[in-house]
């Protein structure tokens, strides 16, 4: 039930119509990232207050809501976010990922392939990629609208330098449409080749910076890399314990102190639905469907 | 001076001035920065402008390499597309122009550089901005410039602030230099820097500017740069150009007072 305090999604109408037309703009322009006049949420900063304005702008009644946090239903941060909307838009929520209409993420893509209709919203921390090789804002902006991204493979080159290869695992950047160079979001790099061509439109929502981009549907989104040392989706070269899956992201839990260790899915509803469908991995349990 | 059939990239141009400077000026408010600049800097000349404090000489060099918008005037310079005022060029030509035909070489290292970007980065900023996306070239050219300017090849994954003064200009004139400009803007290059660092950086700075046939305008007041650089010289007092002539000839018998 709506708590009548609050209009639906919390936000007030014109606030929502602020948000939309930035989201609007941010598809038209696909990677360019749209000012927009944040509000103060019941949340800090860095809980993805960026995300929850998106969200709400997007939401309608018959809206099903899915939130994760580093792919996880069940964290608090998508506790949180996920109470947050019951309570004030009443709409249904969801864990598993082919019935949600909205997914607020935080980190991560799921690994069931989005389906059209659907709105993949990311938080976002920092959306500049070239901010900590240029501070000025200015200046990157100039970068940004006169398409010179020489920069961003300075930073690729620093890599290599010290570490032999691309060591950026995460936010790392890419290029939409062949024209704006784009910040990801810090999403694992196995997720970058998600990003590209999806079915579902991905809206990304910085609070604290006031920047909202977007990723329309079936847009080309590349990796950049060098010739030489060509992009590569890494995950770590295990199986899931607990499902068995071999080509989903994975988390290394610590499970005692004499170095063991434990690889399980970082998308929970991709490994229950695995193990509901009979799967098991090396330290998993045999489930009898939907336990 | 050799003007004819000057033959930059292989192919052989018709003798022009490279940079051709009309009526510049350019006004702080009420006061002059500099009035009535007019010179031509032909194809491997080296110019020097000199002056004392105040006489307007980075204010020039900044009009002329488009950091500041002059008020009136011309900045023609002769672009592989032909003469184009850079003035009224647009942004992204004139940016364009930055990074490719025209190097700046800072007083401060510090202002040329990234400083939190290794060696091999900061020299290889240049070729990545036009265009290389070859790891292993990039690095090579960066090795070999890091070479041409005396600086040991193991240090190229060392950041700048771990180089002494002269090495950090060093490195500023390799990383201006990589893609091959034709025309390089200095602003007091060896200002800062002790005595016997800069003789060496100026026999350096001589053998590039020979060997790549650079044309160059050099921002000084120190006039044994000059002598050692420079083919013509501008001596400039209060935003106004006193005197310009062949290098020797200015110094040895100056005829402004």
């Amino acid at each position: 039930m709506t708590d009548q305090a609050y209009n639906f999604a919390y936000l007030d109408e014109q606030t929502k119509r602020m948000i939309r037309r930035a989201i609007l703009k941010g598809i038209a322009v696909p990677g360019y990232q749209v000012p927009f006049a944040s509000r103060e949420m019941p949340m800090p900063y860095g809980w993805g207050t960026g995300g929850v304005q998106v969200t709400a702008a997007c939401l309608v009644p018959e809206d099903c809501l899915k939130v994760i946090d580093q792919g996880a239903d069940d964290t608090t941060n998508a506790v949180s976010i996920r109470k947050f909307f019951q309570r004030t838009a009443g709409v249904a929520v969801t864990e598993a990922t082919a019935d949600a209409s909205v997914i607020q993420t935080r980190h991560r893509i799921p690994e069931l392939p989005l389906r059209e209709g659907q709105i993949l919203v990311y938080q976002v921390p920092i959306p500049e990629p070239l901010r900590f090789l240029e501070p000025r804002e200015t200046e990157t902006r100039k970068m940004h609208s006169l398409e010179e991204y020489g920069l961003m493979h300075v930073k690729l080159y620093e890599d290599i330098a010290r570490h032999g290869q691309i060591a950026t695992s995460y936010a790392y950047p890419v290029k939409v449409e062949g024209r704006y160079v784009m910040d990801p979001s810090p999403i694992p790099k196995f997720d970058n080749p998600k990003l590209s061509g999806s079915a579902a439109l991905q809206l990304f929502g910085a609070g604290r910076e006031q920047r909202i981009y977007a990723v329309p549907p079936y847009t080309s989104v590349v990796s950049l890399d060098f010739e030489d040392h060509p992009f590569v989706a890494g995950k770590a070269p295990h199986d899931c314990d607990l499902c068995g899956a071999t080509d989903s992201y994975l988390d290394e839990v610590i499970v005692d102190d004499a170095g063991g260790r434990m690889f399980v899915c970082s998308d929970t509803d991709f490994c229950r639905g695995r193990k509901d469908a009979g799967h098991i991995g090396r330290l998993g349990v045999q489930t009898d469907g939907g336990a | 001076m050799e003007m004819t059939n000057v033959s930059v990239d292989g192919r052989t141009k018709p003798a022009g001035p490279l940079l051709s400077v009309r009526d510049l000026g350019k006004r702080y408010g009420t006061r002059i920065g500099c009035a009535n600049v007019s010179f031509d800097l032909w194809p491997g000349e080296v110019l020097g402008i000199v002056g004392e404090s105040g006489s307007g000489k980075s204010t020039l060099l900044s009009c002329l390499a488009g950091h500041l918008e002059p008020d009136r005037g011309q900045v023609v310079f002769d672009t592989r597309n032909g003469p184009r005022d850079t003035i009224t060029m647009s942004e992204p030509e004139r940016r364009k122009l930055g990074r490719t035909d025209w190097a700046f070489v800072h007083q401060n290292p510090r202002d040329g550089l990234r400083m939190g970007v290794t060696a091999g980065g900061n020299v290889g900023e240049r070729l990545m901005a036009v265009g290389a996306r070859h790891y292993g070239d990039i690095r090579a050219q960066a090795l070999d410039w890091l070479g041409r300017v005396e600086i040991a090849a193991e240090r190229i994954d060392d950041r700048p602030s771990a180089f002494s003064g002269g090495m950090q200009q060093r490195l500023q004139i390799a990383r201006n230099l990589v893609t091959g400009p034709r025309l390089v803007f200095m602003d007091e290059p060896t200002g800062g820097l002790d005595v016997s660092v800069q003789a060496r950086l100026l026999d350096l700075l001589r053998g590039l500017v020979r060997e790549m046939g650079l044309s160059a305008i050099i921002v000084t007041h120190d006039l044994a740069v000059v002598r050692l650089l420079a083919d013509r010289l501008m001596v400039m007092k209060g935003g106004h150009v006193v005197e310009q002539g062949l290098t020797d000839q200015v110094l040895d018998d100056p005829q402004h007072a």
